[in-house]
């Protein structure tokens, strides 16, 4: 895939245009789409993996033991967990975040552009890193996402795995902090005059809870990791079964980050159905305040409920008392948002279209991983269902439902301001159809094996517990969500065809509320010709009630492209290479490195361009031109989604592309 | 939350490019700084949970001299002295005392850091490492860690002197002078919580 890329790239010589067009680029809203192909790609490595896991499973029972070893088998759970979390959903988080947040805050840039791309860079350091053992050799963690302690110690994993994992979650851990100083940053001191805390949109908000939240708990990540990092390395004692290590620390820490970093991700996903339900029922958010502090609620509860992950590690029943009672309580402020999407839509006119299915379907998935989830909360309970499948059923839920339909709802909704036309609908309605039966064929079975007793992370289980067939039930469901995300490929590819039928000329497709909307699809580089006056909350709608004004034009200050972060993370990752090898050179390399860049970067005071009026006005005026003879030159009849083309059309049309080309060929 | 929010948002009001960038600079590193004590904080839980554990190696009463951390304490807290001087200075754009003053601020951070590596060592000479137990692997962890990161303030001093000097002080240097003495007052609040929590407390029972 990547050869393949490369050598298109190569010869339509583009090399140098994505050097200087993307790559170096400082652009949040570029960068937010380096985000979406680098999170598109691992989704796929990561349901693959999921694949393989089940395959296995469905294999392996009685007198088969499938055809994995097992120590292959738990290197590829551990990495499918990894790059889920880090890679998939943290992507796409972080993708949306960038291109939206300025946007809807009538910013033009971010408050550390530089520290942007440096997070991104090193976001991908680490995706590098988790794939680093295909080429290397070597192998990967075979521990468990979250690598518990002692197992992953020196002692019982000697190989390199678990330090591929220490330097692939360091390097882009420290890239999410920087991402998550820099979003706060902008939040609070770059929103357009007039746009008070109180009037700011609600994915704005989530995204500030969750970056306030990424910036409180990555640290302990970074450290956490140091520390297993010293032990193997240096041979310190702190999680050591000897010389007085204590392993249960290394649960309580991993878990401090580990509990609040999925609700980093769901904050977001919670705030893009905000903004979507009350888009799609043409209203207002209800119930405002009350969904902002539901999103308040659920960061600070969040923080203190940690310790249900190991209710069974001979806590004392008050302790678990009260991080049970804590865990019940995260539901409340959640059912708050949930009676506000609901009363969102009370008497709204509601309008289906593939975003809202996204939000249906979440609510359907995500109610069921909630009950499950205040179920788990009960430590008697948990005591029989910890580390069973039931348990790898209830976060699905969350984490599918939530999560990743949370991300698919905000790319259809966002798509045309990102590319400039809208996605293909029919395309979509399959795919989200295709994703909701797969979802329910895996994992509802999953819950059945998980309490016939089934524990996760099976390789092999005897014949006789009658699981085998639901394991295979379980695989089908998994291949119809294949089959679902290769539907979402071929709807974005067929959108492309079809590109300039979708064409969003206004710039607001979806008779929106919010700024993002009120300015050019795709939107251009300096977002916002001239800075918008906010007085409402929902600032595009007022605008819209009352009359577009003509902008007067003034010069805009943008940051020049650098190439400074890319190379940090290539220190970083030289650093951490070495580290994992032992190469002493390496790491000497590495660090002086990232030093000297960074000392140059850092003191480069020449680091902004300026946009003359004139040719903003110019620009704007072209760009105005153009969707004109756009709107001239398509049938106006054959606009709406009824006529976006079916699986059949495309079929056909790739069909007579391949018969082109042979002949072409010939 | 929302309260310490708006609190943030007082600042708001400034008028041009430079100054609107300098205050989001400066309301960025304090940012940047609660993450740093948060490393910080969890570095001390850790200790906490770690400093009884001794594994029948020696305990911190045994290894610590009490005079000599108090020397390196009121070193540190006279170089965050002559760096306030120094920022008095850089606020009167007065480049001879800059150097003057900040020079004084690296030296003494120098001669802490001397002093650190030299307990350090006289530790390891006597035979005791960070391998030996979990309690000497969270001191040496915990000081070190603070050591790096006066190692990292001193580089970053050394050479935004080095430009000053060649350059010139202007705003982009003083807003550098800034942060660097908030920095280095940051690190000897941390230090304070190092010399009770390490050190003198490690004499209490
Ligand atoms: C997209 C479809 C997905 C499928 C089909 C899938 C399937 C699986 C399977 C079969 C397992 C192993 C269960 C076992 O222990 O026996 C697993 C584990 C896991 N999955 Fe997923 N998953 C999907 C998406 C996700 C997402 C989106 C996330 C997170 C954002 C995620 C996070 C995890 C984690 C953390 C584990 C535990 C790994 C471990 O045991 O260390 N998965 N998944
Ligand atoms: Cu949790």
């Amino acid at each position: 895939m990547m050869l393949l890329i490369a050598g298109y790239l190569t010869y339509k010589k583009r090399w140098k245009w994505l050097w200087k067009e993307w790559l170096t680029s400082v652009d949040p809203k570029k960068i937010g789409i380096m985000y979406f192909i680098v999170g598109g790609f691992m989704l796929l490595r990561g349901i693959l993996d999921a694949l393989m896991i089940w395959l296995q499973q469905s294999l392996a029972a009685g007198a088969s033991h499938g055809y994995l070893s097992s120590e292959h088998f738990q290197e590829i759970f551990t990495a499918h967990g990894n790059i889920m979390v880090f890679f998939v959903a943290m992507a796409f988080i972080f993708g949306l975040i960038n291109y939206i947040v300025p946007l809807q805050i009538g910013a033009r840039d971010l408050a550390s552009p530089f520290m942007n791309t440096l997070g991104f860079w090193l976001f991908v350091g680490g995706v590098v890193m988790v794939n680093m053992f295909f080429l290397f050799g070597g192998q990967y963690a075979a521990t468990g996402w979250l690598a518990v302690a002692p197992l992953s110690g020196k002692e019982f994993s000697p190989g390199v795995g678990v330090d591929y994992w220490i330097w692939s979650l360091q390097i882009s851990g420290i890239g999410t902090t920087l991402g998550a100083i820099n979003f706060i940053m902008t939040i609070l001191k770059m929103r357009v005059k007039g746009m008070t805390l109180w009037k700011m949109p609600a994915f704005t908000w989530g995204s500030l809870c969750s970056m306030l939240m990424a910036a409180t708990i990555f640290p302990i990540l970074t450290m956490t990791l140091f520390l297993v990092f010293f032990d193997r390395y240096l041979g310190t004692h702190f999680f050591t079964t000897t010389a007085g290590g204590n392993a249960m620390l290394y649960s309580n820490l991993i878990w401090m980050w580990g509990h609040p970093e999925v609700y980093v991700l769901i904050l977001p996903a919670y705030a893009i159905f905000s903004e979507i339900v009350a888009v799609f029922s043409r209203k207002p958010v209800a119930n405002y305040k009350s969904n902002v502090f539901g999103l308040i609620g659920v960061a600070s509860l969040s923080l203190v409920v940690w310790l249900h992950h190991f209710f069974t590690m001979g806590s004392s029943a008050d302790v678990n008392a009260f991080f049970g009672i804590m865990t019940v309580f995260v539901a409340i402020p959640t059912t708050v948002l949930v009676f506000n999407w609901i009363a969102t839509m009370y008497k709204g006119r509601i309008r289906l279209d593939t975003p809202m299915l996204w939000f249906l379907g979440f609510a359907g998935v995500f109610a069921i991983g909630g009950i499950t989830g205040v179920l788990l909360a009960v430590p008697s309970i948990d005591f029989q269902l910890h580390n069973s499948l039931f348990l790898v059923a209830h976060f699905h839920s969350t984490v599918i439902g939530g999560v990743v339909f949370g991300v698919f709802a905000g790319i259809s909704y966002w798509f045309p301001k990102f590319t400039g036309f809208r996605l293909n609908e029919r395309l979509g309605r399959y795919a989200f159809w295709l994703w909701i039966v797969g979802y329910f064929m895996s994992f509802v079975p999953m819950f059945i094996l998980g309490l016939m007793g089934a524990s996760r992370r099976l390789d092999h289980y005897d014949a006789s517990t009658g699981w085998q067939p639901f394991f295979i039930v379980s695989l089908i469901g998994g291949i119809v969500i294949t089959a679902g995300v290769t539907m979402q490929v071929v709807q974005i590819i067929a959108s492309f065809i079809e590109k300039k039928r979708l064409m969003d000329t206004t710039g607001d497709p979806w008779d929106a509320r919010t700024l993002e909307w009120s300015v050019a699809s795709p939107a251009p580089a300096y977002n916002f010709a001239a800075l918008p006056d906010v007085s409402e909350r929902d600032g595009f709608w007022a605008m819209k009630q009352t009359g577009l004004q003509k902008p007067t034009y003034e010069d805009i200050h943008m940051p020049k492209n650098t190439a400074s972060g890319i190379y940090l993370s290539i220190y970083a990752f030289l650093t951490g290479f070495g580290f994992v090898w032992d190469i002493k050179w390496l790491i000497i390399v590495g660090i002086v490195g990232m030093i000297y860049t960074f000392i140059t970067r850092t003191f480069d005071e020449d680091s902004e361009y300026k946009i003359a009026a004139s040719d903003v006005e110019k620009s704007e005026q072209e760009h105005f031109v153009k969707m004109q003879e756009v709107e001239k030159s398509r049938d106006q009849s054959k606009i709406g989604p009824e006529y976006d083309m079916g699986l059949s059309d495309f079929i056909k049309i790739v069909w007579k592309w391949l018969l082109g080309l042979a002949r072409h060929k010939k | 939350m929302v309260a310490w929010l708006s609190e943030a948002q007082k600042m708001n009001h400034v008028e041009s490019h430079e100054e609107a960038s300098t205050d989001r600079v400066m309301f960025g590193f304090w940012i940047y700084l609660m993450t740093d004590l948060l490393m910080f904080a969890a570095l001390f839980a850790v200790f906490a949970v770690l400093r009884n554990n001794t594994a029948g190696e020696p305990s911190g009463k045994d290894i610590f001299s009490l005079p000599f951390v108090l020397i390196e304490t009121l070193i540190l807290l006279t170089s965050s002295f002559t760096c306030g001087l120094g920022m008095i200075a850089a606020r009167n754009k007065d480049k001879a005392k800059v150097m003057l003053w900040f020079g004084v601020t690296m030296l003494l951070g120098l001669i802490f850091l001397t002093l650190e590596i030299k307990e350090f060592s006289t530790i390891l000479h006597e035979g005791h490492s960070w391998r030996d137990s979990a309690f000497l692997s969270s001191f040496f962890v915990l000081v070190g860690t603070h050591g790096l990161h006066i190692t990292s303030g001193i580089l970053w001093l050394a050479v935004t002197l080095r430009y000053i000097a060649r350059q010139g002080l202007n705003h982009h240097k003083i807003r550098k002078l800034a942060l660097i003495s908030l920095f280095w007052h940051f690190l000897d609040i941390v230090w304070i919580f190092i010399f009770t929590v390490v050190y003198l407390m490690s004499f209490i029972n």
